[in-house]
């Protein structure tokens, strides 16, 4: 592997590691605190409860998000210094923000898992909020950078390199920067939704409960169950408008993701399948016709580019299209999903069948794939460029042959530390099960 | 006041807090680890209570160091990220280790002696790894190959000053958390605690002052520019030896209650003689961030994009104040939090 290969590798290995856990932190502390409200309307302590083994998960999982978190921060510096030059130029503003964000989600943190039972209920609830808020604040002004890499604003490039026309506001406010930072945002709420859910349902599952127990976690369910459908079909319009920026943004990108070479009016959608550049379409796709053009600009008559607009050595690789896919597939399926879960338990009335618990059980890891794969597309889908049509990954990238070295130690370090925080959350779990703090709390 | 004057000025004020924090936070890790199963004192309870909730905070001002560095020096990045490539990317591995580490000790309870000790001694190994960047910077250890930087790692390991920027790294590390944590331990009236971390001030302090002298006297023959000017900056380094004798003596001082050492004044001394030998190290330093390759002002960004950055710090900073009063209210004034069982 060349340099800069192995460079992508390790920072996307790096970002694939963190999302994982970024992602749950996002979303935990609005699931928290649908619970303390819960508590504080209905006064029943299984809320409570709730929200307080939902935070010793997540304290768990937020020391691997920080450190997860430290390391792309700096890796990125390290790895592509000619990016962060640029960086340091024009989009400086939100990385700043971000931190601040950042130390107000860690303080509030450990005063909510360490302090909350010497606080008065109104700080307590400052606090857990501001936890949330911390999170989604660092989410949104991130996916700033992400989103200004993709539709760069705000500054020239003179053809030595050198960054003139400064316009920090122009780029903090880059053409993709809202529809991205909800689509963080929505996509995160919607994944913890459904983690939320499959545990729910895998404790359903089990043979023996008793009735406590199984009220404890139906009441689970039912909050993952709700909140994951309004965020999914939320994250669903919100993905309309994605694709929308993209056409007028970005539509090389577009092509790429449906594979689509010629450029088509009354273009149709290719589900599934994979690009053939030999054949110059997607092959064995399901294709609805028009559907594409509508997507792209809500007329059945939009006239969609296609990548041969384009010079071939400016096409991502053409893979894009099954990774594209996959998210949107997983996100659809999920909103029938969490739908008729509520129309069966709470329109029709009956228990959930063992069946239907079974399809939960796998709708979190499901969400969370989908957050994989639309991070691959979206940054793969921007290759061969770091910034759009102004930084090529190659150029961005450092020269130093060390990186070989790090990317090893790096991806053991990620493999033991996925094993290891499962096994961790699992004995802890296992020791304090809910049947024991029911028991505790009634 | 210059721009980029003003930049590095606050750059180095982030360093100086996260030094002092960065030193309270891995040294009161090793001390948790070095008691965590004596009997004797319950110094590793204090330690660990302090680490609890302020772990989280002190990682956080490490990432605004290092974001800080990047935003207001973006020409440093390509220079800076070439060298120190592999000792910062292992630096990240261990504070990984000890931060997961750390907190999954807590909550297993198999493996939890090797959980324990790896985070203890990554408490030693990261503050040396963070402080070899310093010689680095002095000139002698960099150079330019085909136009690339190179860090020439063999001169860098077989040089005696590296190894004294180390031990005066971790000596400095572990007396200033001894000092901390015995006024931390006062507050809580858990009096063994206190004087176990009183009999490591006590030889720790002359130690790390007679480090710090012979880690200049070991300084590379390249490095000449700075021992001129810290010789110029005698009188902030007199000052600085000044205010570690005030606070090294009120270690001794009996109070009232026939306690020996008046911690809390000693604390406050002995961080204002790291501030003050920090700032005069940092104002020698100048006008280079990297000698000879690379000064402030080269490194340093546009104005247009500095000046809303400095209203960003203000306004994030301000908003968190009350933050940070509730926070030292909760857990380093509480006592019912430091008293705990």
């Amino acid at each position: 592997m060349d340099i800069v290969v192995m460079a992508r590798v390790l920072f996307g290995s790096s970002l694939g590691f963190h999302i994982i856990y970024a992602t749950i932190g996002v979303g935990l502390p609005v699931m928290i605190i649908i619970a303390e409200v819960l508590h504080y309307i209905k006064k029943d302590s299984d809320y409570a409860l709730m929200a307080r083994r939902w935070t010793k998960g997540f304290a768990i999982i937020l020391a691997v998000s920080i450190a997860s978190g430290t390391i792309v921060g700096v890796l990125i510096s390290l790895l592509f210094p000619n990016f962060m030059e640029i960086v340091g130029q024009v989009i400086a503003l939100p990385f700043q923000m971000e931190i601040f964000a950042f130390l107000i989600e860690a303080v509030f943190m450990s005063i909510y898992l360490y302090a909350a039972d010497r606080l008065p209920p109104v700080l307590r609830f400052i606090s857990i909020i501001s936890v949330a808020l911390g999170a989604t604040a660092s989410a949104i002004l991130i996916t700033d950078v992400h989103a200004w890499m993709n539709t760069p604003a705000g500054f020239n490039i003179t053809p030595d390199g050198s960054v003139t026309d400064v316009d920090t506001w122009a780029a903090f406010f880059n053409p993709s920067f809202g529809v991205t930072a909800i689509h963080v945002t929505l996509s995160a709420y919607m994944t913890v939704a459904f983690i939320i859910a499959s545990i729910a349902a895998l404790r359903l599952m089990r043979k023996g409960l008793s009735s406590k127990e199984r009220n404890y976690h139906k009441k689970a369910l039912t909050i993952a169950l709700y909140f994951g459908a309004i965020m999914s079909l939320a994250t669903a319009i919100n993905g309309h408008e994605t694709a929308q920026m993209l056409h007028e943004y970005n539509p090389r990108k577009l092509a790429a993701a449906e594979g689509l070479f010629e450029t088509t009016r009354y273009a149709p959608l290719s589900i599934g399948g994979y690009t053939s550049l030999e054949d110059q379409r997607v092959k064995y796709a399901v294709e609805i016709p028009y559907a594409l053009s509508f997507l792209a600009g809500d007329r059945l008559d939009t006239e969609v580019l296609g990548l041969n607009e384009f010079p071939e050595e400016l096409w991502p690789p053409l893979y894009v299209h099954v990774l594209f896919n996959v998210m949107v597939g997983i996100g659809s399926l999920l909103i029938v999903v969490a739908f008729f879960a509520i129309f069966w338990r709470h329109v029709l009335k009956k228990e959930f069948p063992g069946w239907l618990l079974a399809i939960l059980a796998v709708s979190g890891p499901l969400a969370m794939i989908a957050i994989e794969t639309g991070w691959c597309f979206s940054c793969i889908g921007r290759q061969p460029w770091t910034i759009t049509d102004v930084l090529r990954t190659g150029e961005a990238a450092t020269k130093s042959s060390s990186v070989g070295f790090l990317l090893g130690l790096f991806l053991t370090l990620y493999i033991t530390l996925l094993f290891i925080t499962g096994f961790v959350l699992r004995s802890y779990f296992k020791r304090n099960p809910a049947s024991k703090d029911l028991d505790a709390v009634h | 006041m210059e721009a980029s004057t003003l930049a590095i000025t606050i750059l180095w004020s982030l360093l100086f807090i996260y030094s002092i924090l960065g030193s309270l936070d891995f040294g009161a890790g090793f001390w948790g680890m070095i008691y965590g199963r004596n009997d004797q004192t319950s110094a590793s309870q204090i330690a660990n209570r302090f680490l609890s909730p302020t772990w989280e905070v002190t990682n956080v001002f490490l990432v605004i160091f290092v974001v800080s560095v990047v935003t207001f020096f973006p020409f440093a990045t390509t220079l800076l990220g070439s060298i120190l490539l592999v000792p910062v990317g292992i630096g990240l591995l261990l504070l990984t280790i000890r931060t997961t580490f750390m907190v999954f000790e807590h909550h297993t309870q198999k493996y939890r002696e090797l959980m324990r000790l790896t985070s203890g001694f990554s408490g030693l190994i990261i503050p040396a790894l963070l402080v070899s960047i310093l010689p680095i910077t002095l000139g002698g250890f960099v150079d330019f190959e085909n136009d690339l930087p190179v860090l020439h790692y063999a001169e860098l390991l077989t040089h005696p000053t590296l190894y004294m920027h180390i031990a005066f790294g971790l000596s400095t590390e572990l007396f200033i958390s001894a000092v901390f944590l015995m006024d931390y331990s006062k507050e809580a009236d858990d009096w063994s605690a206190y004087q176990t971390f009183r009999k490591h001030a006590i030889w720790l302090g002359p130690v790390s002052i007679a480090i710090a002298m012979l880690t200049i006297g070991t300084f590379p023959a390249e490095a000449n520019w700075i021992v001129e000017n810290i010789e110029d900056n005698w009188l902030w380094f007199g000052l600085s030896v000044f205010f570690f004798i005030i606070g090294y003596t009120l270690l001794f001082i009996k109070k009232q209650d026939g306690v020996r050492g008046w911690s809390r004044l000693a604390v406050t001394a002995i961080i204002l003689q790291y501030g003050i030998a920090i700032y005069a190290y940092g104002s020698a330093h100048l006008p280079y961030l990297v000698y000879p390759h690379l000064t402030v002002t080269e490194g340093f960004t546009n104005p247009s994009t500095f000046y809303p950055m400095l209203i960003v710090y203000g306004v994030g900073f301000g908003i968190l104040i009350p933050a940070f009063y509730l926070f030292w209210r909760l857990f380093l004034k509480d006592r019912r939090y430091l008293k705990q069982p």
